[in-house]
């Protein structure tokens, strides 16, 4: 897990530690300052990260008392008789951001492998740009064009389409309002699509080039290829992508408020309005009126924050162990 | 001579095939955004949206001039706070980055800037606008700067470990000391890099919204002072789209139009200044 050390780094501090260090030189008032300082200021994120858990825990306190797990399971959400329960949130995070993974998993790998297989090297720089130029499109931008773009077009089109030819399996029937948890789901998985591309081709780049060499040598074609050298040394990068995007996914506020439709109901089908556990935070913060409901609200981002947190940690560890600690900011 | 079966040929086409169906269906929606939001925006925007403030319902016109300087302001601040710790903990990674503490901090940062934004806006929200009794641009520049950190720092260290040794050596072997060296040698040398990541996490809190919403929260006026909400493009764009106005949803438009172009434009110099050595995604 720690970070590879190259010939260069190896030799990183070799005027103390070569020659005998005078007392003097080991204990410069200057270096011990600096590198207090530092160290404090990176032992500041661990603090930022631990203290956002005890805030949330803190202010929660209350509805956490007062409902216990029963919270985690109850679909009553009714502020006016002061019952509140994360079941419709929870199941609406799950659901649009598994739906957005199924869309979002086989494009982004089926990229990474045009990119990092198939490309023709003047292609690779433009098309892995304007991949990562969707990344950088804001929030509030995708559920602006998923507002006057997607959710007619959900509305219109795809919606009557899917009812009429799977209209008889429970998820496409109901009444058609365009938004909903489907549209969401395709807000985000256009949203998580570079995220998954970017580190699935990362790992890719990481796959050893005799691995392929050595299938090539013996006669596979490119698929083959793919298939039998690139795709399982990858498996464990690839998991970690998705979990990324999983992560993404799960956070993800603003597109899906607005496109979601935001109501705290369960329903089979994939065309009624939903809502996530982000998505009621953004809706009803500002209008929570009483203590209880603010701390309800301030529960179900404990419980957001809590498996984003895993979900994270998780994928981190994956992606590191292929492709290093380095591989989402530094070009394999 | 063997031959490939013609099963095994056509398997293998049909794949790539499915490979570049991907990448082309990938890059539609960004035509569409792209494409509609030109459309939208060109036709909606005037010198007015950057001179004038929000009108109220009913009247034709007005701009955004409040939330442009708001979202700099909040920027600003965010930067003032987020980039000392984010570089200087960078640096810490990077130049004595080899222990255990180290790769619990760089884990740290990573899990940190997966945290959900709207978690950050309940965060600042708790830390700032309850003490003080109220929405500001404090509390709103406190959360981008939460945003910010883990970016800054883990670019930092990327850009300071590029720095060849050799470098450092010399630097010392005249007898400088480490941390003369660190800050005048190896932070200088990495001075690109390092305002390229700054830039990057600048055009991501550019456009953030979920955590401004109860922090900043929005003002349909000039800010007064900091201590106030303070009113942002993203918040703006949002409070517009959500409204059942036309005349007010052509704003939204003509803000998205801004607010993108003035995150495009951050990325665009940094891939054209960098070569594409550094990745906007983190």
């Amino acid at each position: 897990m720690t970070n590879p050390e190259t010939p260069a780094r190896a030799v990183e501090w070799p005027v103390p530690r070569a020659a005998a260090p005078r007392l003097a030189r080991r204990l410069n008032l200057g270096d011990l300052i600096f590198r207090a300082l530092t160290a404090g200021l990176a032992l500041l994120i661990i603090a930022v990260l631990a203290s956002i858990l005890v805030v949330l825990i803190y202010e929660s306190s209350v509805s956490i008392r007062t409902f216990g797990w029963g919270f985690l399971r109850s679909s009553a959400w009714d502020p006016v008789f002061k019952e509140f329960g994360a079941l419709p949130f929870i199941y609406g995070t799950l659901v649009s951001s598994f739906l957005a993974l199924l869309q979002a998993v086989p494009l982004s790998i089926g990229t990474a492998l045009f990119l990092s297989e198939l490309s023709p090297r003047w292609l690779r720089a433009p098309v892995s740009f304007l991949v990562e130029l969707l990344a950088t499109i804001p929030s509030v931008i995708f559920g602006l064009w998923g507002i006057f773009f997607l959710i007619p077009w959900v509305r219109s089109y795809l919606n009557p389409t899917l009812a009429a030819t799977l209209g008889f399996l429970p998820f496409f029937q109901g009444p058609n309002y365009g938004v909903g948890m489907l549209t969401a789901s395709m807000i985000l998985a256009i949203m998580v699509v570079p995220y998954v591309t970017s580190v699935t081709y990362e790992v890719f780049a990481a796959v050893p080039s005799v691995q392929r060499e050595a299938a090539l040598a013996l006669g596979a074609t490119k698929w083959e290829m793919v298939r039998l050298a690139v795709l399982p040394y990858g498996r464990t990068g690839i998991i970690g992508a998705v979990m990324l995007g999983l992560g993404r996914a799960i956070g993800e506020t603003m597109a899906v408020t607005m496109v979601i439709g935001n109501r705290a109901e369960i329903s089979a089908s994939l065309f009624a309005p939903g809502a996530t556990m982000a998505s009621v935070i953004a809706n009803e913060f500002n209008e929570a009126t009483y203590e209880l409901y603010v701390q309800a609200l301030v529960e179900i981002g404990l419980v957001l924050l809590i498996v984003t947190v895993i979900i994270n940690a998780l994928a981190r560890l994956l992606v590191w162990s292929v492709a290093g600690p380095d591989a989402n900011t530094r070009r394999g | 001579m063997t031959t490939v079966s013609t099963r095994r040929r056509v398997v293998n086409v049909v794949a790539q095939a499915g490979a570049v169906a991907c990448t082309v269906v990938v890059l539609v929606p960004l035509v569409l955004i792209f494409g509609y939001l030109l459309l939208k925006g060109c036709s909606s925007l005037s010198w007015s949206f950057f001179t004038q403030l929000p009108k109220p319902v009913g009247e034709v016109g007005g701009g955004m001039a409040n939330a442009i300087v708001g979202t700099l302001t909040l920027v600003g601040l965010a930067c003032s706070l987020g980039l000392p710790v984010g570089v200087l903990a960078g640096v810490f990674l990077g130049e004595y980055g080899g222990g255990r503490v180290a790769w619990v901090v760089r884990f740290c940062a990573d899990v940190l800037a997966g945290v959900p934004s709207i978690v950050i806006g309940i965060y600042a929200y708790t830390l700032v606008v309850l003490p003080m009794h109220g929405f500001s641009a404090y509390a709103g520049g406190f959360a981008l700067a939460v945003i910010m950190l883990p970016i800054v720092a883990r670019t930092t260290e990327e850009m300071v470990k590029l720095v060849p040794s050799t470098l450092r050596e010399a630097s010392l072997a005249l007898g400088v000391p480490t941390w003369r060296t660190t800050l005048w040698v190896v932070v200088r040398t990495a001075r690109g890099g390092i305002i390229t990541g700054i830039m990057l996490s600048v055009a991501r809190v550019a456009g953030e919204t979920a955590p401004l919403l109860f922090t900043a929260f929005g003002n349909q006026f000039w800010h007064q002072g900091l201590t106030g909400p303070i009113s942002s493009l993203p918040v703006q764009i949002y409070t517009y789209a959500i409204s059942p106005f036309d005349d007010w949803h052509r704003q939204a438009w003509a803000g998205a139009l801004v607010l993108l172009l003035l995150v495009f434009l951050t990325s665009l110099a940094v891939r054209v200044v960098t070569r594409g050595q550094v990745r906007s995604v983190v």
